[in-house]
């Protein structure tokens, strides 16, 4: 039994698992170690049909950390690795407290019935919010295990050390015994008090290095199972099929007529409808790809949205419900001192997370339980949602993850649960559905777009004394398409419960200090506009593209150097460490503006920022042809602070990532649509910044030992788009109020 | 009804079942199981489906699996074999060189474009073994990463054109 146990784990890990080790794990191995049991071992295709019980419970140690006879541990927690090496992370975080090194340290999967519930792998917030929890039960379990020591080896706790999970007396190594001995395969069967003492940060050896990431080898070798290379037995291929492109939010997808003749060539393809919702599967994946293509469906058209041309004046114009979200000091007074005001309209668009492989899901649905396997960042939000769908008890859904591409936030993963949910339910077996670029680019939940007024101003001193933002923008969906078409629901709208809906009041100049600040949002009804969810670093590059060029606005009126400029009015020391770490790595000192008449101009930029926590700041060197309009990022420099860095090379490869995706979000991406629909659905017309544009990066991770680790996803996103904006202006001497900075609005603007 | 027809793929005879026009991708991760390529758009727009046939890049997408009848079809995962047979070291490595400095490099974040980036990049050392940094730039230029990769796999295309030169890195 010890010896499955270890298998099963191990063949679950994160890296190089074979997806097919679940009916393993069903038989009954798992409950010992994680706590739920399963009685027979059914074949994967009656899994879902099993009598699936509940979750792990996160108040008991053995719901974290499992430690095996040939001492090593498995490390159990509920944040997904992404690509951004969260499984590297917290294996640090939890080899550190339990003393054993990376390489006897496994992780496993995101699952409702292996990992506990730590909410959503969103906001940067796993080493944030989920390391602490990870922390204390592993400090604990090491408590535990010296306690066996002890009595093992005849010594009290405080007279052994401990290295590489062997537990000796000090002074005295002979007399020493393996965790693996002491517990090897055995529960804890303790409660997590979270009392036990956590190592000091002066002792940490694992937590604050450059530990390499545990997924690239597999990815890099073609050993690595990200979901879109699952298959399971006797599946079907299905494929949704929808309209071309979203139309206005509560306009649904209605079908008027359906041909089913029109696909009667296609062998073993068929349709599948509940409600709204279509699909089609077949035996073969190519037989579903062609089946969806020819399905011959008459939608019900509308044309009710504003279409790119009047979405600002839409919102602008919409019946809003205000909020004020900062209200310090006086405007009136602030601005009455002002030597110098300056303020600005900003229009900013609606852009697509579109990750790189288009979400895919497999489900498995029987009378009685299921089983879902998708890229959600959330299994337990997922089967909350699914067991709604599908009309069953949450406990008997089951629900795993598995890595994607990179999806930067709410893109499609469940809306493609949903909808192979929804087609297996109809079916009876198995269904594999997998988006095509058309469905993952249409029928998105998009960045949601964003209108800015700012309004601020300066003293003679060069000091900021009164600044006011006013935001418009709408919230996020609730209900995934999928499940809205099927069950015909009336659209909702998630307007409160994040504060990333209402205008973000750290990205509207909190980074300053200033006395008279003003922060409006305008919350606009999302019926009507485009379906919205939370995208990277959500909406923190509209904020920063307005507020950081006010800033430099005002900084240019002031006759100081913005770099000069920021310092002076800077909020506090890690807002100035982020700021001068950027402009050291860049090598900035006060120049006048390199603009001339050539054809090709330079410029630079600098700017401050974040999401909600932690500190970022960029510097970008960029070229404007002033005849063809385009920008190239040249050279960019990124310093973040997030506080203490668990694996400072992690959050490098975070800046660098941040920092390419952030430049094609400023220069590239838009989403287009008529209004009708949604039209912009591939690379062509959706372009991001391609392999010849990219500029390149210099990374900076300002190490802060002794503050708590915060987000390092996102935070740097927001300061290298606004850099790049003040650095055109650097360039040209004339100003963007609207972004993506396209060679058609560069030529509009320097044409005055 | 499927046509029996038979494809080359890693140094391997394989009888597909799919009919002659489904695309390569299709055969390749249905049939063959193979965790390389990777499906991405369908319309040869982004390269995550990229496969060597005959050591030319090609989009396994768009490819009709009949196209490649006759043909020799290197994925990521026989890259190591291809590279011991074109460079013809005493033994096969366990990995290309690429595949090692995108390690080295900790190039890839979600990994999903890394082995089509792999494979154009092994496409272009094998007929130019010290690429300029412009020409790197160019040949990539139909690779797509969302993550934000380029940076590094530019590094890691650098560092493996200095091994394969017998260069200490």
């Amino acid at each position: 039994m010890n010896t499955m146990m270890n298998t099963i784990m191990r063949d679950i890990a994160n890296e190089g698992g074979t997806g097919f080790s679940r009916r393993d794990l069903l038989k009954g191995g798992g409950a010992l170690i994680v706590g739920f049991s399963l009685a027979a071992a059914p074949e994967l295709a009656s899994v879902a049909r099993a009598d699936i019980v509940a979750s792990p419970d996160p108040n008991l140690i053995d719901s974290w950390i499992a430690v095996h006879a040939d001492n090593t541990a498995t490390v159990i927690f509920g944040k997904c690795e992404l690509g951004q090496g969260n499984t590297t992370g917290m294996l640090q975080i939890a080899g550190e407290e339990l003393d054993l090194d990376m390489s006897q340290l496994a992780a496993v999967r995101c699952d409702t019935h292996v990992t506990p519930d730590q909410g959503a792998t969103t906001s940067s917030s796993s080493i944030e919010r989920g390391g602490p929890r990870l922390r204390a039960a592993a400090a604990e379990a090491r408590a535990a295990l010296l306690r066996l020591a002890s009595a093992r080896l005849d010594a009290p706790p405080a007279a052994l050390t401990v290295a590489k999970g062997v537990v000796a007396v000090a002074g005295e190594p002979s007399r020493s015994v393996k965790y693996g001995d002491l517990l090897g395969d055995k529960r804890f069967d303790l409660k997590l008090t979270g009392s036990a003492p956590q190592k000091p940060v002066s002792q940490y050896t694992l937590v604050g290095a450059r530990v390499p990431r545990r997924d690239i080898p597999d990815k890099v070798a073609a050993r690595y199972t990200h979901m879109q290379h699952v298959r399971v037995a006797n599946m079907l291929h299905g494929r949704i099929v929808r309209p071309r492109g979203q139309g206005a939010y509560g306009s649904g997808a209605r079908a008027v007529s359906i041909d089913e003749s029109s696909i009667k060539d296609i062998a073993g393809a068929r349709v599948l409808r509940k409600g709204d919702f279509i699909g089609v599967v077949a035996e073969r994946e190519w037989d579903a790809v062609k089946a969806a293509r020819v399905l011959k469906v008459v939608w019900q058209e509308s044309a009710t949205l504003p279409g790119n041309a009047k979405l600002y004046a839409a919102m602008r114009a919409a019946h809003t419900t205000d909020t004020v979200v900062v209200d310090k000091g006086s405007l009136a007074d602030g601005f009455a001192r002002a030597a110098h005001v300056a303020s600005a309209t900003y229009h900013l668009p609606y852009q697509a997370h579109v990750p790189f492989g288009p979400n895919c899901a497999i489900a498995d649905v029987g009378p009685d339980g299921a089983l879902v396997m998708s890229s959600t960042q959330d299994v337990y939000n997922s089967r909350r949602m699914l067991a709604d769908t599908l009309g069953l008890p949450p406990q008997k859904i089951r629900v795993q993850y598995y890595e994607g591409s990179g999806t930067f936030g709410h893109s499609c993963y469940e809306d493609a649960a949903q909808a192979a949910a929804i087609m297996s339910q109809l079916a009876g077996r198995p269904v594999r559905v997998q988006f095509m670029r058309a469905d993952e680019h249409g029928w998105d939940n998009y960045g949601p777009a964003h209108v800015a007024e700012l309004r601020a101003g300066v003293d003679r001193d060069g000091k900021i004394v009164a600044y006011e933002y006013q935001g418009w923008q709408h919230g996020w969906h609730v209900i995934e398409t999928s499940q809205e078409l099927a069950q015909l629901t009336k659209p909702k709208e998630r307007t409160s419960g994040s504060n990333s809906i209402t205008v973000n009041p750290v990205s509207t100049g909190a980074m300053y200090a200033i006395a008279n600040r003003r922060v409006i949002s305008h919350a606009v009804p999302m019926e009507g506009l485009l379906k919205g969810s939370p995208l990277r670093s959500p909406m923190d590059m509209h904020y920063s593209f307005a507020s950081e060029q006010i800033i430099d606005e005002l900084a240019h009126a002031a006759g100081i150097d913005p770099l000069e400029f920021r310092r002076l009015n800077i909020a506090g020391e890690r807002w100035l460490g982020v700021l001068n770490a950027a402009a050291a790595a860049a090598g900035w000192t006060p120049r006048a503006s390199a603009r001339t008449d050539a054809e090709t101009v330079t410029g630079r930029g600098i700017a401050i920022g974040t999401h909600h926590v932690s500190f970022g700041a960029a510097v970008a060197e960029i070229e404007v042809n002033r005849r063809t309009g385009v920008i190239v990022a040249k050279k960019l420099y990124g310093a973040l602070d997030a506080g203490l860095a668990v694996n400072p090379a992690l959050i490098e490869n975070q800046i660098v990532g941040q920092m390419v995706q952030a430049t094609s979000r400023i220069l590239k991406e838009e989403v287009i649509f008529s209004e009708r629909n949604v039209t912009s659905l591939d690379w062509e017309s959706y372009p991001v910044l391609r392999f010849a544009e990219h500029p390149d990066v210099t990374p900076v991770v300002v190490q802060r030992l002794n503050e708590p680790s915060t987000g390092a996803g996102e935070e740097v996103m927001g300061s290298t788009g606004a850099a790049i904006a003040n650095a055109f202006f650097d360039a040209t001497g004339v100003r963007l109020r609207e972004y993506p900075m396209t060679p058609q609005r560069v030529l509009a603007a320097l044409a005055g | 009804m499927a046509d029996e027809l038979s494809i080359k793929v890693n140094g391997r005879a394989w009888a597909v079942a799919a009919s002659p026009d489904t695309p390569l991708l299709y055969v390749l991760t249905n049939e063959l199981e193979l965790k390389g390529p990777k499906f991405g758009c369908g319309l040869a727009q982004c390269g995550s489906c990229s496969v060597l046939a005959d050591g030319v890049e090609i989009r396994s997408c768009v490819t009709p699996v009949a196209a490649v009848a006759g043909k020799a079809v290197t994925t990521l995962e026989g890259l190591p074999a291809w590279y011991a047979e074109t460079k013809k070291p005493s033994q096969a490595p366990a990995l290309h060189p690429l595949q090692q400095a995108f390690i080295d490099a900790q190039a890839p974040h979600c990994g999903y474009c890394s082995s089509g980036m792999i494979i154009k990049a092994s496409e272009l050392l094998a007929r130019n073994p010290r690429p300029s940094d412009g020409e790197i730039r160019q040949a990539m230029n139909g690779h797509l990463c969302r993550c934000g990769t380029y940076p590094r796999v530019m590094q890691a295309i650098k560092l493996a054109a200095r091994v394969m030169a017998g260069e200490t890195p």
